[in-house]
């Protein structure tokens, strides 16, 4: 333990002398209250540290302690349904050490010393292992599966390993490397935040992220293992499509990084996440989830540390074989949190200030997510939790023909989606974190403020958004959703565009002037919009919709669209048409519940009654 | 110690020993005046001092410097209420010294999320814009986006004079009785107008809630840095009234652009890398400091709901104080200068406003239950109508549709009777949402697609037209 002096206090950075053994980005203690920081930058013997909590009252000649070590998380069983500050202290124990408020100087490990958890051991004595090998298992909790396994760097022959009860760090056996040393293996592993953990090989990404909200899921897909991007000037509902995304998604974890937002709003995910039931398990939502809160007026550096925090433990179930789904909200406070610890140095600004390396953090983080083929054998086999995992393995297996020689289908295969929220100033796209961010990701959620004062939410912007993963989720979509969705989806979008179009000339000259044909598609524009798009994630009717009600939903929509043009060549007038009873069926289809599909059926079949070209029927009169 | 550099607001002090960062600095001037300040940086044997009223009067050969050993306090108790300070929380009135009960660092501390409670108490400001669609809950912060000229002063006045709060009512139907608690008004001027800060103190006066207040002005004569401590100082005694006192404490700072402006000054004397129109990079997390001192903590009975006002320079919502704002506050009620020119008060802006918390403060059991679809199609048919209402101008009327001139007409008639009220006008939420469904009517049926059908049978004003047609054939 290295001890040196500070030497300058500037804000969360200080800067001190005598810690020449030390190395970048080392934890360090500073002061007498031992606050967190860490150093980044070294200039000859003084090392500048950025310090995780606020510095009032610190003073040059103040001791600086360096704990040798960068600064890593601690991954294990008892991250899930926690709630973190930026450094991975839990905020639960926090508040039992020093009340509502949060003081300096206190820390608590990241994962509980006394907890106990019942270990099966699945890896016997002699047993060969490499790292990331899964030696056993925790039920963690009635949804999640813990697998323990050998940390990434470590490999030899299985000593001893034996089933029972252990707190985190108690060995459960041990296990002697290749030149003969002993290790203790224990459930918990530490990992240095700012480095990736390792994998086998990228796959690429084949299976999309379902998220229950409709312009997602059809119009701009995300998948299990890839990145998208939501910015959005503030009012526009980003925080929302960011909450229905964790509170819905099927992947199996869920990372939600609060990253200098507000606090109230972390508050919201605490309260709603314990009470909101999970989709997919009936459980609470809570017991997948772990939270990161590192919020606005929380000390700036750990705000920077908050994303790496987060993606490592993302990284740690991913190589378990979970599919894990990242969520930073928002990385423009991230970026900002960068700036300012970057004009405490002095660094030379790159645009509006920000550091010259942000396109390359970025670019870094976002480079975390991937679906991978973790390190390590396949699941041993021995418990229940691995017939489900066998079965996942399966659909893994048959949308990845060939695979990987030795797996036949049997590897361990898990993955990270990130989506990152971007803040741009005065909603301005051409700003540089938005610019950065954009040449990574593949998924762009454009809000707009002007569809949300129109209180059309999810505000997604259908004109300007995207998704480059069209393409290869269409193979899942004729699969699984049937064929032709995809045709729906791509004509719903052209209707669209050509409405976008048409309303610059009827909003010259009326919409009387287009011609009927025209018309027909502008209705069915608004009707995609308002039956379609619009979801409203505070109806319990309406915050999920299922792929198959998606499609049916769409497809009762262009049947509409059909009808009536096949109606109104048939002698029907435009205003019968569009006063259809049946219309206001149309708009509140996406209110039936899954149960419901039956009734799809009927809406149809009253389509085809009351939109009926009305000039026949005059002649069989 | 001596003072070798002083640039604007600014010493850096040589020789010194045992100074902390933040620490609390006496100065005094060869002219014989004196200020305070703070340590914004130290290094070495060299520390660089903030003062907050100023420099004017000094030289490096004699100030005298002394270092106090501690950050700038507070000392609070009870007594505050009913008194003026000024910006440093030195009284302002004629009164006495307050004996503290306690010295508090103007600081604060994070409040850790895990101890958050989650607002969702109702407000009733009885300002329909408000009330109606865009509710303010207790514990939140909703800042008033103005322009120099804009009425924010009366409407933040008169949210201070009507806020109650309801109870909660069993009956979905019902709206719950007004609660009489112990509140508090915490209110910071910032770099405002003699005439400003009177009017809002006249305002309190008039209603006798004078005495539950406690004023900190530093007004636009007074030094611009000492603004950077006034609503850390307001802040501090309203947590110690919210968290120690149990009172419901409503924070309004005034005005935000003033206080971003001090600390554009100090950020410019250090030379530092300026972010967005000079603005330091550190601008977002200043802020956040102090608007995320609002909230509610599980357990205590208090809460701190803030009203921060800030005139948007050039009415520009992207100028980055409104916008970094907006970032943090849980949405904002903004003014129009269209609306006030037509002589509609208050001139909220509906579209643009915002309030994030309002899906957890109505209801059931808090207002209504028809109160979130109700507010969501009023909304809508606003944003309709005021489109249509574009449309009439590039057409003509004629060239609208039927239902786009219901629109129309709709929102001439939402301005005129729902927007615009007095300012001595006090609306329960009853009469807000009657007076949604009054326009309602004005539009068909069929395009009420964001309000449940039992809602509509139950609560939409029997159309008269129809009713005439029903009884003209009998």
């Amino acid at each position: 333990m290295e001890q040196g002096t500070i030497v300058k206090v500037a804000g969360p950075l200080v800067v001190a002398e005598g810690l020449t053994n030390s190395k970048m980005y080392d934890l360090v203690r500073v002061g007498e209250e031992g606050l967190m920081g860490e150093i980044i930058e070294m200039r000859g013997d003084r090392s500048s540290i950025q310090v995780y909590e606020e510095t009032e009252g610190l003073g040059p000649g103040d001791p600086v302690t360096s704990t040798g070590a960068p600064l890593s998380v601690e991954l294990g069983p008892g991250m899930l349904g926690g709630v973190y500050d930026g450094v991975q202290r839990p905020l639960d124990a926090l508040e039992a050490l020093t009340g509502a408020f949060l003081a300096r100087g206190i820390d608590a490990p990241g994962l509980s010393r006394e907890a106990t958890w019942m270990f099966h051991a699945t890896a016997h004595a002699g047993d060969s292992v490499v790292g990331g090998d899964v030696i056993g298992i925790v039920q963690e909790n009635e949804v999640i599966t813990h697998r323990i396994m050998v940390p990434p760097k470590l490999s030899g022959r299985i000593e001893h390993i034996e089933s029972g009860t252990y707190t985190v760090d108690q060995p459960l056996g041990s296990l002697v490397d290749d030149a003969g040393t002993t290790h203790d293996l224990i459930m918990m592993q530490r990992w240095p935040v700012r480095v990736p953990r390792p994998y086998r090989r990228k796959l690429s990404v084949d299976e999309p992220l379902v998220t229950g909200t409709r312009v997602i899921d059809t119009f701009f897909p995300l998948m299990k293992g890839g990145v998208a991007t939501i910015p959005g000037p503030f009012g526009a509902g980003k925080t929302v499509t960011q909450h229905q995304i964790a509170k819905w998604s099927n992947a199996e974890v869920v990372i939600f990084i609060g990253c200098g937002e507000r606090g109230n709003e972390m508050t919201d995910v605490l309260m709603e996440f314990p009470e909101l039931e999970d989709p997919y398990s009936g459980y609470p939502l809570m017991k997948r989830t772990v939270l990161v809160a590192n919020t606005s007026n929380m000390p700036v550096a750990a705000r920077e540390a908050s994303v790496y925090t987060g993606i490592t433990m993302a990284e740690y179930f991913r190589d378990m074989g979970f599919n894990v789904v990242l969520q930073a909200d928002s990385t423009s406070r991230w970026a900002e949190a960068m700036r300012e610890i970057s004009g405490r140095l002095e660094e030379m600004p790159g645009e509006e200030g920000f550091p010259a390396y942000l396109g390359t953090k970025l670019a870094a983080f976002y480079e975390r997510a991937g679906k991978v083929l973790a390190l390590g054998g396949p699941l041993p086999p021995g418990s229940a939790s691995v017939e489900e995992a066998a079965a996942d393995k399966a659909v893994g297996g048959t949308s990845e023909p060939g695979g990987h020689e030795s797996s036949e289908g049997r590897d361990r295969i898990g993955s990270v989606s990130v989506v990152g929220s971007v803040s741009p100033p005065g909603g301005d796209l051409s700003e540089p974190v938005v610019q950065n961010t954009l040449r990574v990701v593949k998924v762009f959620w454009a809000l707009q403020d002007t569809l949300a004062y129109e209180r059309h939410f999810p505000a997604i912007d259908w004109l300007t958004s995207y998704s480059l993963y069209l393409d290869k989720i269409t193979p899942y979509w004729n699969e699984t959703v049937g064929r032709g969705f995809r045709e729906r989806r791509d004509r719903c979008m052209e209707i669209l565009q050509r409405e976008s179009e048409l309303a610059e000339i009827a909003r010259l000259v009326g919409v009387e002037a287009l011609s009927p044909d025209e018309q027909v598609l502008m209705e069915t524009a608004k009707s995609i919009r308002e039956d379609f798009l619009q979801q409203n994630a505070f109806r319990d009717d309406d915050q999920f919709t299922s792929l198959a009600k998606q499609d049916l939903l769409l497809k009762l929509i262009l049947h509409f669209y059909d009808k009536a043009r096949e109606a109104h060549a048939g002698g029907a007038s435009l205003a019968d048409i569009f006063a259809a009873p049946v219309r206001e069926r149309i708009a509140r289809a996406k209110y039936l519940t899954e149960d419901d599909f039956g009734v799809f059926a009927d809406i149809t079949s009253d389509l085809e009654t009351q939109l009926v070209a009305e000039g026949s029927e005059e002649e069989g009169v | 110690m001596t003072v070798r550099d002083i640039v604007g607001p600014l010493m850096l002090v040589e020789d010194v020993e045992g100074v902390t960062y933040g620490e609390l600095v006496e100065l005094e001037y060869p002219d014989g005046t004196s200020s305070l300040g703070n340590v914004l940086e130290v290094n070495g044997d060299v520390a660089l001092v903030q003062a907050f009223q100023g420099t004017q009067g000094s030289n490096p050969a004699s100030t005298k410097v002394r270092f106090l050993g501690r950050g700038l306090t507070l000392g609070v108790s009870r007594d505050m209420l009913g008194r003026v300070f000024d910006g440093l929380g030195r009284p302002r009135d004629d009164g006495p010294e307050i004996i503290p009960d306690e010295r508090l660092s103007i600081n604060g501390m994070a409040i850790n999320p895990t101890a958050r409670d989650f607002p969702d108490d109702f407000i009733q400001t009885g300002i329909s814009s408000i009330d109606g669609l865009n509710p303010l809950v207790r514990g939140q912060k909703l800042p008033i986006f103005s322009g120099s000229g804009l009425p924010h002063n009366q409407l933040a006045a008169q949210i201070a004079r009507q806020a109650a709060v309801l109870a909660r009512s069993d009956d979905p139907t019902k709206v719950g009785e007004k609660l009489e608690g112990e509140f508090a008004v915490v209110f910071a001027a910032m770099g405002i107008t003699f005439e400003d800060a009177d009017f809002f103190m006249s305002e309190l006066r008039d209603t006798a809630a004078i005495e539950r207040a406690v004023l900190f002005l530093n007004l636009a004569d007074d030094p611009a840095v000492e603004r950077i401590a006034t609503p850390r100082m307001a802040l501090t005694a309203a947590e110690y009234l919210a968290y120690e006192c149990d009172m419901h404490v409503l924070v309004i700072l005034t005005d935000m652009t003033y206080y971003c402006e001090a600390l554009r000054e100090v950020s410019a004397a250090r030379k530092e890398v300026p972010g967005r129109r000079g603005f330091p990079g550190y601008l977002y997390t200043d802020l956040a400091t102090l608007y995320e001192r609002a909230g509610r903590i599980k357990g205590r009975k208090g809460s701190i709901t803030q009203i921060p006002i800030l005139t948007m320079p050039e009415d520009d919502k992207t100028h980055p104080i409104p916008d970094l704002t907006g970032y943090i506050t849980e949405g904002q009620i903004i003014l129009n200068r269209d609306l006030h020119r037509r002589g509609v008060y208050p001139p909220v802006a509906v579209l643009p406003s915002l309030s994030r918390l309002k899906q957890k403060g109505i209801g059931p059991g808090k207002t209504r239950e028809d109160h979130a679809d109700l507010s969501n199609q009023l909304f809508g048919a606003y944003a309709r109508g005021i489109q249509a209402k574009e449309l009439a101008v590039i057409l003509g009327e004629a060239a609208l549709s039927d239902s786009d001139k219901a629109f129309a007409s709709f929102a001439d008639a939402f301005e005129d009777r729902f927007i615009r009220q007095g300012e001595h006008d006090d609306r329960t939420v009853e009469e807000t949402l009657a007076l949604g469904w009054e326009l309602m009517t004005l539009l068909p049926r069929v395009e009420l697609k964001r309000i449940k059908d039992e809602y509509i049978e139950k609560y939409l004003p029997a159309d008269e037209t129809a009713e005439s047609t029903v009884e003209a054939p009998a």
